[in-house]
């Protein structure tokens, strides 16, 4: 009930945040909330079911390029999301299937070669994606319905419902019968075998899952910013939502949203002082596993604050 | 140019770039196989040493020769210091936990670029070869130097493979590697085993690069490739055995050059990035390893 509260609020304080914000924050803030759905993502397969994957670029530029793609071909905004999701959730399913028959160091090295494909591909066939440099979906196919998203408040209303959604869902599933179970399988994989249960549809589960959120992330930001380029399919986007689960804690749900907000702000702040942004996701990389290994919120928790889900 | 001396070019463009890679490859390897850590931050290991590599060249008064060979004696000592250090101050701190190091590892990995752009600059700058030569072969004219390349990293490998099998110092990595409790129990310093592998395999890397910067100038983001690479080497010829590494390496070296002058380098890179996924999924002890 408490858990229910305190994620309802933060819905309510994200709504009322955007009539007092400057225009500058304003688009900062949906694309925290944005990333943060990537972030929960990501979260669901390493925080809970314990599947360190270096691969999630692959599910996010595959949510990104099928939406982008189809919204400035043939379909609509409110076709390209869904099948953005889709693709996703269908890239995590696929790389799941292979991947998921390792574990460890080889499930990260394997993961990690999937997206680098996928990166690659998206190169290869630059005369589709555009390479390097990608493609501007122009605004009149980035209109999701009656709403136009290349505008501030349709847009912001847009990210946060599907933030809300996101971790209305993430709350509800690791409260479910199978979130205990991934959890279980994180914790000691023999004996939940032991006890019935099959490790192999159970992580595959978490990690479609976690696709499908990844997807989601990445075609939302396609529709919302109008950019779809394959630095976001590239190895840099696959330890982003590693960092951003590692600073907010992995294992909570609230962690991602809190690691994504401070990351962003942390190297907009720093931005202003050196352009050495890199310098600041490696201390921060370096730090948390060294001194903070769980988190701001896995440290709250263990500090009484027994009941944060 | 006919098919035949095309294909001879692209084999012998093959062959460098197999040399150079086994050299990289062998230090990841190596590192992999004793202290069992995946070291994210190999490729820019590489990276440094192809810088020290301009910084020592440029600074030395002289013919290019003399500049080279300094390099080629600093740049591997001067990265491979930087490695004990990261493995003293942090890798030995999260107890070589595999997970663990990765992460601390892809920290270093950007920790050691954003440092080399700062000090080193974005551009990338040529460094001369020691010596300019061409090998007229009836189709085309090929650089002396690229040979060269080829019979210095063989020679390299072989005192590494010398080191390992016959000094007392590889005896002891190698005991480190099979057991590492059971080698300090025999009073062995695993602690100074693990900084000193940690320092060759940068060394390894940082050898490599030296050798490859009169053909590739240096660059701070230099290092990707040869990170992607050598995972794939280590990867298809066993994680952890040194022969497998060098039959992967000339595999991969000679398939790459052969699939990037005939169809495209990007290409060649998702073929072999795919086939690593797979030979880790269904044959994980490598192409040329033994079952366990």
């Amino acid at each position: 009930m408490k858990a229910l509260a305190l994620h309802l609020a933060l819905i309510a304080v994200l709504f009322a945040l955007q009539f007092v914000l400057p225009p500058y924050h304003h688009t900062n803030i949906v694309r925290v909330m944005v990333l943060a759905v990537f972030a929960m993502g990501y979260n669901i397969a390493f925080g809970y079911t314990g599947l360190l994957s270096l691969g999630h670029a692959l599910f996010f530029g595959a949510g990104m390029y099928t939406a982008g793609l189809l919204a400035t071909g043939e379909g609509t905004a409110l076709l390209a999301l869904p099948a953005g999701v889709l693709a996703g959730g269908a890239a995590a399913f696929a790389v799941g299937l292979l991947a998921l028959r390792t574990a460890g160091v080889s499930f990260m090295i394997v993961t990690l070669m999937f997206a680098q494909a996928g990166y690659l591909t998206v190169l290869y066939f630059g005369a589709f994606t555009g390479g390097d440099e990608g493609f501007v979906i122009p605004n009149a196919a980035r209109a999701l319905g009656p709403f136009d998203l290349s505008t501030d408040t349709p847009r912001y209303f847009a990210g946060l419902a599907l933030f809300a959604v996101a971790l209305l869902a993430n709350l509800a599933l690791v409260r479910s019968p199978i979130g205990r179970v991934m959890v279980a399988m994180r914790e000691n994989e023999e004996r939940s075998r032991m006890l019935g249960y099959n490790p192999f549809t159970v992580k595959l589960f978490a990690l479609s899952v976690s696709g499908l959120y990844a997807g989601a992330a990445g075609a939302a930001y396609a529709l919302m910013f109008g950019y779809v380029g394959a630095s976001f399919a590239a190895i840099q986007y696959s330890i982003l939502p590693l960092l951003w689960v590692l600073l907010g804690g992995a294992g909570t749900v609230l962690g991602p949203f809190v690691g994504a907000l401070l990351m962003f702000y942390l190297i907009d702040l720093s931005s202003s002082v050196t352009t050495a942004h890199q310098m600041v996701v490696g201390v921060a990389l370096l730090a948390l596993v060294l001194f903070a290994p769980k988190g701001v919120l896995g440290a709250l928790r263990d500090r009484g604050l027994k009941w944060l889900p | 140019m006919d098919f035949g001396p095309f294909l001879l070019l692209a084999l012998m463009e093959g062959l460098v770039m197999a040399a150079v890679l086994a050299l990289t490859a062998v230090g990841l390897s190596l590192v992999f196989g004793v202290m069992r850590v995946v070291n994210v931050a190999h490729g820019e290991f590489f990276m440094l040493g192809a810088v020290a590599a301009w910084f020592v060249t440029s600074a030395m008064p002289g013919p290019p020769a003399v500049g080279f060979v300094a390099a080629l004696l600093v740049a591997p000592l001067l990265v491979g210091g930087i490695a004990a250090l990261a493995d003293r101050l942090v890798l030995k701190r999260l107890n070589y936990d595999p997970e663990a190091t990765i992460v601390a590892t892809i920290g270093l990995l950007y920790i050691l670029q954003q440092a080399a752009l700062t000090i080193y600059g974005p551009d990338a700058r040529p460094v001369q070869a020691p010596f300019e030569w061409r090998i007229q072969f009836p189709w085309f004219g090929y650089s002396g130097y690229k040979l060269f390349v080829v019979f210095a990293a063989a020679a390299v490998l072989t005192a590494v493979w010398l080191f390992m099998t016959r000094s007392r110092i590889g005896l002891v990595m190698r005991a480190t590697q099979i057991d590492r409790d059971m080698a300090r129990a025999f009073g062995i310093n695993v602690d100074r085993v693990y900084a000193g592998v940690f320092a060759m395999g940068a060394g390894l890397a940082a050898v490599a690069a030296v050798l490859i910067v009169p053909i590739q100038q240096a660059h701070y983001l230099m290092g990707g490739d040869p990170l992607l690479l050598s995972f794939i080497v280590v990867i298809i010829g066993g994680l952890g055995s040194l022969r497998g590494t060098l039959v992967a390496a000339l595999l991969i070296g000679l398939s790459d050059g052969v699939i990037s002058v005939f169809f495209s380098p990007t290409l060649a890179k998702i073929i072999a990035t795919l086939f690593v996924a797979l030979v880790l999924v269904f044959r994980p002890q490598g192409l040329f390893g033994a079952k366990q």
